[in-house]
Formats: C-alpha cells, sequence, structure tokens
C-alpha cells in the first residue's frame, strides 16, 4: 500500500495529521518532563528530530538487508533497539569532536532519548506500513520536526500555565496532561485534509 | 538445526558490528591526541592523552582532586577553576556551582573533558594528596555503631594538618557495582604519619558505612585518597567553640591530641559533644585526659535522652540548648573573640549556626565541613 504514497507527503503527514507525540501518544515521558522551558524543550526537538531521521534509515538498513533475507522480522525489538543504542552513542562523540556547540545544546539529551518510545515507535511504523527507504527518511524526518513542534507548543503553553491560578490538585503533571488533551484535539482536526498510515 | 542458531547468530552479529562500529568512532572521533595541562601558572605541567574527563586525566597523573561519588557528577566536590575557554558550563554543572563560581569559570572537573591545550588553577594543598594502599591494622567498637578504623600505611608517609579528611574508597561489594568514595575526617595524630585513623558511624543503608561495618576486616587492604579539606584551627588567638556529635568526634580528637603534643595550651577551647543516651558516648577518659594536660581546655559532654539509672551527671539536653546556655553564662564576656568549629550532620550545624549567630559569633568565623 505504501508505494505510491510521495516521501513529501509522508513528511508533511507526520508532522501534522499523523504526528507521533499527539496522535499516536508516544514519547510522552520525555515531552512531560522537558517542556518546562521553552529552551531545554528546542533541545530536546533538536535532538530527537536528528536522532529520528538517522535512526530510522539506519533500521530501515538492517531490516531491508538483514531482517527480511533471514526471516528474522520477529526479532525486530530487540534489534532496532541495538541499533538505536549504538547510533545514540555514535552520534554523541561525532557531535562532541565536530561541533562542540551542537554537544552542548544537544549533549544531555541525547543518551536519554535512547530510551523515547517515539525512537521506536518509528522504527516500528516504518517496517508494518512498508515503506521504502525515501519514505523512512521522510516519515523518520517528520516524526521528528511534529514531536520538536509538539514540545515547543506545549513549553508555550505551559509558560502562560504557570501565571494561571491552576487549582492545587491539577498542578504539574495534571494540567499538562489536560494541556496535552487539548493540543491532540486540535491535531486531530488535521487529520481530516490527509491520512496516511 | 541450522535454522534455531541463525536468530541468535544474526542478532549476536549485529550487536557485534554496532560495537565495532562505536569502537571504531571512538577511535577516531575520541582522539585527541597529547594534551598539555598547565596546573597553577606553570606550577606543574604535564602532557596526556586527551579525550577523558578532567578528573581522570589528572589522577591518572597522581594528582587527586576531592571527589565522592568517582566522578558520576552527583557530588559536586570536584571543582577546579578552569583558565581557559572550554565552553560554557554543562547542564550537569550548573546545579552544584553558585554564581559567583561561574563567573569565575570554576568547573567540575568530572564533567569537563580535556580536548585542547588546558591551563587550570587547583589548591595548592591538593599537591600533596596522594592515594595510599593502606592495610587496615585495627577496627574498634567505641560505641554500638561506631567502629575506630586504623590504618597502617606501610612505607608511605601523610602530611595533614589536624581537622583534614580523607576519602575512602569502598571497592564494589554485594549489590553495590562500582568503586564508591566517601569523605571522613581524620581522627590521628598529625604526627603519627604512619597511620590514619577514622571513625565510621553505622548509617542504615549507607554505602561506605555498611561496607566498614560488616566486611571489612583487619588486614585488609584499601585505598585512602587525601588530605582534603579546609577544616583546620586558626592561627588567631580566638576562643575556639566546638560542637560536634556521633563520629564527629574526629577532627576535634585529632586536633586536641594536636595541642597537646605542640604545647599549645594557652588557647580556650570549649568542647561541646552531644549523645543520645550514654550508650553512644565514647572517649570520657580520653578528653579527661585532655583536660588534665590543656588546662584551658573544657569538655561538655550532653545527653538529650538520659534513661533511668544510667548514672548520668553531666548536662542534659540537646547539644543546641547546652552550647546556649554556656555560651551565655560561662564563656561570653567582654574583649572576647568566639570563634565556631562543628562537625555532624547538615541539620546540627545549621541549628548550631543560628544559636551562635544568635550569641553574636559572625558567620565568617564558624567553621565546618558539611558532609551530608
Amino acid at each position: 500500500m505504501a508505494p505510491e504514497i510521495h516521501p513529501f507527503v509522508i513528511l508533511f503527514a507526520s508532522v501534522f495529521t499523523g504526528n507521533i507525540l499527539l496522535t499516536n501518544f508516544l514519547g510522552m515521558c520525555s515531552f512531560i518532563s522537558i517542556s518546562k522551558d521553552m529552551k531545554s524543550a528546542n533541545g530536546l526537538g533538536l535532538a530527537v528530530t536528528v536522532v529520528l531521521t538517522i535512526t530510522s534509515a539506519a533500521n530501515w538498513v538492517v531490516l531491508e538487508y538483514v531482517l527480511i533475507p533471514y526471516n528474522l522480522v520477529v526479532y525486530r525489538y530487540i534489534v532496532f533497539i541495538v541499533v538505536i543504542a549504538a547510533t545514540v552513542q555514535m552520534l554523541e562523540m561525532i557531535i562532541d569532536r565536530v561541533s562542540p556547540a551542537l554537544y552542548m545544546s544537544l549533549g544531555i539529551f541525547l543518551p536519554l532519548i535512547t530510551v523515547n518510545c517515539a525512537i521506536l515507535g518509528v522504527a516500528l511504523f516504518m517496517q508494518i506500513r512498508e515503506y521504502n527507504f525515501w519514505q523512512t527518511i521522510a516519515f523518520g524526518f517528520g516524526s521528528g520536526l511534529g514531536w520538536w513542534l509538539a514540545i515547543m507548543a506545549l513549553a508555550a503553553i505551559q509558560k502562560k500555565v504557570s501565571r494561571a491560578p491552576v487549582p492545587s490538585g491539577l498542578q504539574g503533571p495534571g494540567i499538562t496532561l489536560i494541556t496535552i488533551g487539548f493540543m491532540a484535539l486540535a491535531f486531530v482536526g488535521f487529520s481530516g485534509m490527509l491520512n496516511v498510515q | 538445526m541450522m535454522g534455531y542458531l541463525l536468530a541468535p547468530l544474526t542478532i549476536a552479529l549485529i550487536a557485534g558490528v554496532m560495537a565495532a562500529l562505536i569502537a571504531l568512532v571512538d577511535m577516531v572521533a575520541n582522539n585527541y591526541g597529547d594534551v598539555d595541562v598547565d596546573i597553577n601558572e606553570g606550577k606543574k605541567t604535564m602532557n596526556v592523552k586527551g579525550g577523558s574527563s578532567l578528573l581522570l586525566t589528572l589522577s591518572s597523573e597522581g594528582l587527586y582532586l576531592p571527589s565522592a561519588c568517582g566522578g558520576r557528577g552527583s557530588c559536586g566536590a570536584c571543582k577546579c577553576k578552569v583558565n581557559s575557554d572550554i565552553g560554557p558550563h554543562l547542564p550537569t554543572e550548573t546545579p552544584y556551582l553558585t554564581p559567583e563560581e561561574m563567573q569565575d569559570n570554576v568547573r567540575l572537573a568530572c564533567q569537563v573533558k580535556v580536548k585542547a591545550p588546558i591551563g587550570i588553577e587547583i589548591p595548592e594543598d591538593l599537591f600533596n594528596v596522594k592515594q595510599f594502599d593502606a592495610k587496615v591494622l585495627s577496627i574498634k567498637d567505641v560505641t554500638y555503631d561506631i567502629k575506630e578504623v586504623l590504618f597502617d600505611l606501610g612505607d608511605e608517609t601523610v602530611e595533614f594538618e589536624a581537622g583534614k579528611y580523607v576519602q575512602l574508597v569502598i571497592p564494589p561489594y554485594d549489590k553495590i557495582k562500582g568503586t564508591t568514595q566517601r569523605a571522613y575526617s581524620m581522627s590521628s595524630r598529625p604526627s603519627d604519619k604512619n597511620h590514619i585513623e577514622v571513625l565510621v558511624r553505622l548509617v542504615p543503608g549507607g554505602i561506605a558505612t555498611t561496607y566498614v561495618h560488616e566486611q571489612l576486616k583487619e588486614g585488609d587492604q584499601m585505598a585512602l585518597v587525601g588530605p582534603f579539606g579546609d577544616f583546620r584551627r586558626t592561627d588567631s588567638n580566638s576562643v575556639m567553640i566546638c560542637v560536634a556529635g556521633g563520629s564527629g568526634m574526629a577532627p576535634f580528637k585529632s586536633m586536641l591530641y594536636d595541642m597537646a603534643e605542640k604545647g599549645d595550651t594557652s588557647r580556650e577551647l570549649w568542647y561541646f559533644f552531644g549523645a543520645r543516651s550514654t550508650r553512644d558516648m565514647f572517649y570520657l577518659d580520653e578528653m579527661r585526659e585532655l583536660e588534665q594536660k590543656l588546662p584551658n581546655f573544657h569538655f561538655v559532654p550532653a545527653l538529650s535522652e538520659p534513661e533511668d539509672g544510667d548514672g548520668w551527671d553531666g548536662p542534659t539536653g540537646l547539644i543546641t540548648e547546652v552550647l546556649d546556655s554556656y555560651l551565655k553564662k560561662d564563656i561570653l564576656s567582654e574583649g572576647k573573640t568566639l570563634e565556631g568549629y562543628l562537625c555532624g550532620s547538615p541539620g546540627m550545624i545549621d541549628a548550631c549556626n543560628r544559636v551562635m549567630t544568635d550569641n553574636g559569633i559572625s558567620l565568617d568565623n564558624i567553621y565546618y565541613d558539611k558532609f551530608a
């Protein structure tokens, strides 16, 4: 079913209509905990985008040239996680060497997002939906951008909420979850435009 | 048959390829060649292999910064001033640094990576810090939960001022993985350069204290790093008001024996020692003996929860209350300047700070090492 969809459509869809965070609720833990200020939200969003793009491509290669030919797709969970963890490790060292400035803003987030379920989620969707290489790249990059957009929006809203008189029982994660719910509703509104599965 | 093996083999192969790739990237990207480290503007320079943390780099050259967590970035002890531009503070450093320290570019040595020539400043004393491979000579129970551990340093000698501390390097044991370092004030006298003595009180669940109380035996080897700290007697002639509880006895034992040995008998010194009941009280005979040698030394042990029939006739109450009443009644008088010396739990130190400042001792004249 996938081959006919243009990668650009997948990119657009994964940012807006099929936002990995707000329609699939993946990558929630760091989304909730690191969305208190715009600066760290920005750093984390950038890190997720970089890692998602690279790991989804790496996982596609492993899937296509190792798992499928040897009929080992059933082991995809364990293999994808190994690939993600190793890729993040290498990425961390390379960024530290090549661009200390970028490392400064990404450094502490990189190990953190190894265990972000959005990363594994994208790899699994890529396999279920049978994307080809360019579709996978578009999907990974788009999902990253979507995640980045969502966390920036949440951080901005949280800034406003921090000055609002929230009832004591709802302060902290409570009001954050409600906020996320409203955001998800808004994003669901886009899904009529374009529904890519 | 092959079918069963194929899956684990392929997964192992993928993991192996990934590990090899990481090792390769580590070799290429993490290779910074040889780097010069300059300490205290030319006092010492070293040429080292770049790529690892400043803390590790220095210790591999025999220079030990204080560190309690072993470089995990959770104790904030390994502060060090960096004079070269090595980029802004990392988010892992900022929680441990004050705004003034940030201004001065004080960094956590365990978080800073040595990549390019770097100039740092450390306190002169740290050149004196060594790692000792010590042997446990004796372990004595001074109370039911405090042990006095005496280490023999073999051919090595230690130079320290009374009041300083060493770090015990606790090896991995039971479920504790990785080595842990914990700071203990030395209770031995500075003149005894071949031995180090510490007092270790059992803290339920404590990594180091449990190890010392349950695993360590006489004759065992243990690594000690030190001496560290700036807790010491000032050179002034002010009245010393010392307050301690439990194993906080250690630095004062060292100071008092040091004063007795050096014949420093003129300085007025009050030592308030708090315990819960008589079973927590120790070294009473030693302190009384020291009072004989040091005419201006007054030892005031106090019990906060004396039990009936334990024969206690000394002061009772919380150590802060005892301190307060003695300060008002016996110690404070015209023309005397007072200095506070504290060793104990953070809670006790805060409470004593309040009592002392209420009685007119300035915070600048109160000294302590706050071991959490």
